[in-house]
């Protein structure tokens, strides 16, 4: 019988996962991992995912279908893995996602590799996506149910992980989710989706960074793309690209944040049309459709989370980034974001991370830009 | 067949403690605070408890105040201490205290008391020249555990208590690992407080005892009725306490023969480790510790991976303290005795019963062996190390 390590959060999803699994005929163990201590992210612990009151739901529906559980600590590797570079991302004048990170590093390797020490074959989590075999390879897809589809986050798995991963919910609509809960008598079945990274459960992300880091963000000007002064900002860390609300000026017209600029401290804002642009270049990218990718193709490409693909021209370049160019201007592509192609059935060819957009792009083309 | 070998978190409940139990749940019915015939025979079976627990520490029965558990005792004695004298606002403790009294003294370091933490050597010994150069005249209570319960070392508690005397302070140990393996005298060692906990020595989960030497007021921490005169109100928790004086009156009577081989077979169990698996050492003295218990870190082999495989494989172990998310803080005790990070989550606490065999032992050794090179065929630290692009913390 084949061994299954599913990872439990003590949601509706990850434990629908687990009875899913079940059904199947897997061998299952439980996990939650335990990502960070309450004193590192500065909040309480009925708030974070990694409360005891979490962990004691995974723990029953572990126990009510009948196999092992475990909580494992890894705040170590996520302290290095995803909060530090989430810092440093804000530092830069980047806008993180973490949980791009934690999947990553978290989920798929720390976790994945501790499935390996205890001789489970396969890696489970409640993820909405679809993992499938095709033409040889493994592939990603979109979920089912495409209003919960996470595909977007899990662009990093390489051939050997997704071998060795199931999304039981990949085809599950959420409502069914809901029912199957219910109707095992889950205690959570009615329990809100999470939204936030759950280490800033609030929102407040600069709160977080400020506790973490120690540090007071030193303030800095705001100017226009003319680089004329028009006030103070109260830390770069505060803003991020196409941003309207509390950049605390006092204009006639609304003004977005167009630029972060972290060598001068400093925040550029300007009209809304100024934040559309044709072209970016995504590092550290990881292809799943290709061994080596074409070095040009047609592809949809999604660089944020909630926000639909737009369908755009794609250059591998040859060091390995990849250099991708919309058919139609895109609003506030932003840095540190991660941009994922999907092909026309939503299966994701790749993804990487934003490094550089429109004029900034070295491999961009001046006539391509804005106008 | 199952070795369990977990002792320091909890114990397997001996026959006598099981029977005696079984007797005063079915039998002694009443309640100890009643008049009738039934009320009587609990008051009685109550103070016999009493007097058997006292005689065995040393102390007299009117100076033990049963409760519901270790953790319970830790936080009575340290209130009392401090209600004792109001205007005396310090306390010395160590830095591998259990959390049962680390956090009644964090609770009291956040209302104005200062608390001096003396620190431990890397054999997890306190000196008691230290903890004597902490008392200052505000002092109202030194605190230090007779026995660790991560890495077992043993405080040299006679001592730091004629310290205590001489400086005229208050002392307090928390003894749940000692009582029951260990020769304790509450006079002899100059103790005023001294917590104790049933499941530690055989007997049943929810009984405790606290000692305090007769003159010092003790604080409730339960307000209502008059039981245990007035120290813990509540009516008794009766089966567990005659279980709890019925087990300890069984470890003491074979504490000397069970410590010599349980001495031996931990000694065996060490040496095994050590010379069979490389890179891994003892965490804490080898003398001055308990009877039963193993500390070792093996680099590259994480705990949490280690106690699963062993538990696979029929051995209970632990990595450390038990915590309620399942997963611990990395140990304060392990940090204090200097293990670097990286060692501290590779460290397993082997702390088996009485029961165990010397082919146990062995198995218990091959096992740790077998778990151990798994995990590290697993590990990039270790591979890295293995081919010389790192170097080795544990030579």
């Amino acid at each position: 019988m084949s061994k299954a390590l599913i990872a439990m959060s003590g949601g509706v999803d990850s434990s629908v996962a687990a009875y899913l699994m079940k059904e199947a005929g897997y061998d299952c163990v439980g996990v939650t991992m335990r990502l960070f201590t309450n004193d590192e992210a500065a909040v309480s612990r009925e708030k974070s995912c990694c409360s005891v009151e979490d962990t004691e739901y995974a723990r029953a529906v572990a126990f009510r279908l009948g196999f092992p559980y475990y909580v494992f600590d890894f705040s170590d590797d996520f302290r290095r893995k995803v909060i530090e570079p989430f810092i440093d991302a804000y530092e830069n004048g980047r806008t993180p996602n973490p949980c791009i990170d934690c999947n990553r590093y978290l989920k798929f390797e720390s976790l994945y590799r501790r499935a390996a020490e205890l001789g489970c074959d396969t890696i489970v989590t409640g993820h909405y996506a679809s993992v499938e075999k095709r033409d040889g390879r493994m592939a990603l897809r979109k979920a089912a149910d495409e209003t919960k589809d996470q595909s977007y986050v899990l662009y990093s798995l390489t051939q050997e992980q997704l071998r060795h991963t199931v999304f039981p919910l990949g085809k599950t609509r959420k409502t069914e989710t809901r029912e199957i809960a219910a109707s095992l008598g889950l205690l959570n079945a009615e329990k809100p989706d999470s939204q936030d990274i759950c280490f800033v459960p609030d929102g407040d992300y600069a709160g977080v960074l400020e506790h973490l880091t120690g540090k007071a963000y030193p303030a800095g000007e705001i100017v226009d793309k003319y680089g004329k002064v028009l006030g103070m900002h109260g830390g770069i860390i505060h803003y991020t690209m196409g941003q309207r609300k509390g950049i605390g000026l006092a204009m006639p017209a609304p003004v977005y944040v167009t630029d972060i600029i972290p060598e001068t401290n400093t925040i550029v804002v300007g009209a809304n049309e100024d934040l559309f642009t044709r072209t970016l270049i995504a590092e550290d990218f990881n292809w799943i459709a290709y061994d080596t990718p074409p070095e040009t193709l047609r592809a949809k490409a999604k660089i944020r989370y909630k926000q639909p693909e737009k369908d755009a021209e794609v250059f591998a370049l040859p060091d390995g980034r990849v250099k991708i160019v919309f058919d139609e201007p895109v609003r506030a592509v932003t840095k540190g974001q991660a941009a994922v192609l999907y092909d026309d059935e939503g299966y994701i060819l790749g993804g990487g991370t934003i490094c550089a957009k429109g004029e900034d792009a070295p491999y961009g083309e001046r006539d391509d830009e804005t106008e | 067949m199952e070795i369990y070998a977990d002792n320091a978190a909890t114990t397997k409940i001996c026959p006598a403690a099981l029977s005696e139990m079984t007797r005063v749940s079915a039998e002694v019915y009443g309640n100890p605070s009643s008049p009738h015939t039934a009320g009587q025979n609990a008051a009685r079976t109550l103070w016999d408890a009493r007097e058997r627990v006292a005689r065995l520490i040393g102390a007299s029965p009117r100076e033990i105040t049963f409760t519901s558990c270790g953790t319970e005792a830790d936080n009575q004695a340290i209130l009392s201490a401090v209600n004792a004298d109001k205007t005396k606002k310090h306390i010395v403790s160590t830095r591998i205290e259990h959390h049962a009294v680390l956090r009644p003294l964090e609770a009291l370091a956040r209302n104005g008391y200062e608390i001096t933490p003396v620190g431990v050597g890397r054999d997890g010994t306190v000196d008691p020249a230290d903890v004597a150069r902490a008392i200052r005249p505000d002092t109202a209570l030194v605190s230090v555990m007779f026995a660790n319960n991560e890495i077992g070392t043993v405080q040299n508690i006679a001592e730091i208590g004629e310290r205590c005397r001489e400086a005229g302070v208050l002392f307090h140990t928390d003894a749940v690992q000692a009582v029951g393996h260990l020769p304790i005298d509450v006079g002899a060692m100059n103790v005023d407080f001294l917590t104790a906990s049933a499941h530690k020595f055989h007997g049943p989960r929810g009984a405790g005892f606290l000692y305090a030497r007769s003159g010092t007021a003790l604080s409730s921490l339960l307000l209502g009725g008059g039981q245990e005169r007035g120290r813990r109100a509540g009516t008794e928790n009766l089966p567990a306490i005659a279980g709890m004086a019925a087990a300890l009156e069984q470890s003491c009577a074979h504490m000397t023969e069970n410590a010599e081989r349980m001495t031996a077979l931990r000694d065996r169990i060490i040496d095994g480790i050590l010379s069979s698996v490389p890179h891994s050492i003892l965490n804490g003295a080898r003398d001055c510790r308990l009877p039963n218990n193993v500390s070792v870190a093996v680099e590259d082999a994480g705990a949490e991976a280690m106690i699963l495989l062993l538990d696979g494989m029929g051995i209970a172990v632990s990595s450390g303290a038990a915590c309620a998310a399942g997963a611990g803080e990395p140990s304060h005790v392990l940090q204090s005795v200097g293990l670097p990070p990286e060692l501290v989550r590779c460290v397993l606490r082997i702390t088996p019963g009485e029961e165990l065999t010397e082919p146990q032992a062995d198995r218990i050794i091959a096992s740790v062996a077998a778990a151990a090179a798994r995990l590290r065929e697993l590990s990039p630290g270790w591979n890295a190390k293995i081919r010389g692009e790192q170097p080795f913390i544990i030579q």
